[in-house]
């Protein structure tokens, strides 16, 4: 019973290489739609999203010792990331207008 | 980790899709960027609830937030738009140093992320995802810095050769893999596993400062949006190590968005990726140009240029870096409000490398107030520059350069250029008559229609402003 049991079960890594390779072809495909006009804004709001690192430095901070040094350098540097990609992001697009 | 939190960082990771999702068009543009903000704080607010923070680690964080957001918001507020390409480049070095912390946090304290066995030591695999993004953050973040200091003017935008450096290059990947082997053989335990994760880090360092040293100026286009690419992967490797879904699906969508960027400036300018990334464009063909004839060009004044674009029907502005570097957008934008008054067409031609970074010319032109639907992009306009009486040159050389069409021994044969020459006159604004940042003499300047305008580009314009 056990054997079958453990044929039936698939390594979690497995799934997450799904996720991980259907979330390639939604890149994929999301980014040729991009204008090349706004192709700064994009690499700019990239940026401030690959910051969603923070997650692993925020669980970091939650250890002891120099794990808890590194989480905050981490999560600091992270904060830069996502609040000045934001917001840079923000002030270029309000730039962009329409004639008229 | 509860299913809820698991739920939670998926609709983080649709969000982030959302974000990008919005960028297809300027006017869906800023409600994607609030999406955008709203998964990231879903992802925060996740992880917080779930990372049993103590008093102390709470103030910790909350301090971090606080200095972060502050810094980041100031650069925000005050960065110049004409210094978006070395901001980017010093942002993705942010996103590689906390990859790099973030991976060694994993190792020292696995029992606090739940990856570590029952016996405290790490799996084979979670060791080699750590390995991965530590080593493409680390990468990323050395390899940015450069890249920054070039973008910066503070290293010369020159390639720099080394001696032997694709051999020093595999060397060093090959001792990487091999530091890697021997963290896997102590299980993540121990001294000496941290001793060889640090070893690793300085590798990937080394590599990265490598990596892009050897890259001229003119193929920033190409670093920027790699090394973009690369911020992604790393943040993919440990979404795999953390075992999170919002880290995966961001790291997939950053990492084939710079992917994606780097191919169609590679496209931009006729070159293979694996060129670029083996360097060294730029460094001999200026000599190689000097034939030693005399020629002779046009120069012209600004009320001559004026002139003509007044009682010219249609006028297109191929602006370049020469443009950003002299801030003369905004006198630019003037100049063409003046033409518009005068009853002239006027429209934007942006060549997809032009300028320092994917798009750096659309924000400059936006930040002057130029309406979005005025500018095109290289296929869009290329086939009206017949029809037009002046195609007006900006502070653009390589890629108004006829020698990409019709000189096979020119090292930019084949790359897409703007036809300027099929206009009626061709003015050029440049400081000098030197060549181009590939190093490339413009055969244009010598035409009987071509009209040379040198002097600093928003001098000039302010001139010719003045002379309308």
């Amino acid at each position: 019973m056990l054997a079958i049991a453990a044929t039936l079960i698939v390594d979690p890594f497995v799934f997450r290489l799904a996720i991980f390779t259907l979330a390639c072809f939604v890149g994929y495909f999301v980014v040729w739609s991009v204008t090349p006009a706004l192709h700064t804004p994009l690499m700019a709001v990239t940026n401030a999203i690959s910051s969603v690192i923070i997650v692993g430095a925020l669980i970091a901070v939650s250890a002891h010792g120099v794990t808890r040094e590194f989480g905050f350098i981490a999560t600091t540097l992270a904060a830069v990331n996502i609040f000045g990609g934001f917001l840079v992001t923000q002030r270029m697009l309000a730039m962009y207008k329409k004639k008229g | 980790m509860t299913n809820l939190a698991a739920l939670l960082y998926l609709v983080s990771g649709v969000l982030f899709i959302q974000a990008l999702r919005g960028l297809s068009s300027p006017e869906t543009a800023r409600k994607g960027n609030l999406y955008g903000m709203a998964g990231m704080a879903i992802a925060i607010l996740t992880t917080l609830a779930h990372a049993h923070l103590s008093f102390g680690g709470t103030m910790l964080v909350l301090v971090a937030l606080f200095i972060g957001g502050t810094a980041g918001a100031v650069i925000a507020r005050r960065i110049a738009m004409t210094a978006m390409p070395q901001l980017v480049a010093a942002f993705h070095s942010l996103v590689g140093l906390s990859a790099v912390f973030v991976a060694a946090a994993a190792l020292y304290s696995p029992e606090v992320f739940g990856i570590e066995n029952a016996d405290g030591s790490l799996h084979m695999q979670s060791l080699i995802e750590l390995s991965l993004g530590v080593f493409i953050g680390a990468v990323t973040f050395s390899g940015s810095v450069i890249a920054f200091a070039k973008l910066n003017g503070n290293m010369s935008g020159k390639p720099i050769i080394l001696p032997k450096r694709h051999i020093v290059n595999l060397a060093l990947l090959g001792g990487a893999a091999f530091l890697v082997l021997i963290l896997v053989a102590t299980h993540g335990e121990g001294s000496i596993a941290h001793t060889l994760f640090w070893l690793l880090t300085l590798v990937a360092l080394v590599f990265g400062v490598l990596l892009i040293i050897p890259i001229g100026g003119a193929d920033m286009p190409v670093v920027v949006s790699m090394l973009n690419s690369y911020s992604g992967w790393a943040a993919a490797a440990l979404g795999f190590t953390l075992e999170n879904t919002a880290l995966l699906i961001t790291g997939a969508l950053v990492g084939s968005s710079g992917a994606i960027l780097s191919y169609i400036m590679c496209k931009g300018m006729n070159r293979s990726f694996i060129s670029v990334i083996m360097g060294g464009f730029g460094e001999t063909a200026a000599a190689a140009e000097d034939d030693g004839i005399e020629r002779t060009v046009k120069r012209g004044a600004a009320e001559d240029a004026a002139f003509i674009m007044k009682n010219a029907g249609k006028v297109i502005i191929v602006p370049g870096y020469g443009m950003a570097v002299a801030q003369a957008q905004h006198a630019l934008k003037e100049m063409a409000n003046l033409l518009k008054e005068e009853g002239v067409e006027v429209k934007y031609a942006i060549h997809p490398v032009a300028g320092r970074m994917p798009g750096h010319m659309n924000v400059l032109l936006a930040e002057a107030d130029v309406p979005y639907d005025d500018v095109f992009e290289l296929e869009d306009i290329n086939s009206e520059f017949g029809s037009a009486d002046v195609a007006f040159v900006i502070g653009a050389n390589d890629v108004t350069n006829p020698a990409a069409e019709d000189d096979p021994s020119s090292p930019i044969y084949g790359m897409p250029v703007l036809k300027v020459w099929e206009a009626g006159t061709v003015m050029f604004i440049k400081r000098s008559l030197g060549a181009g940042y590939a190093g490339i003499e413009n055969p244009l300047f010598f035409r009987d229609n071509t009209m040379m305008l040198l002097n600093d580009a928003k001098k000039m314009v302010e001139e010719i402003n003045k002379a309308l």
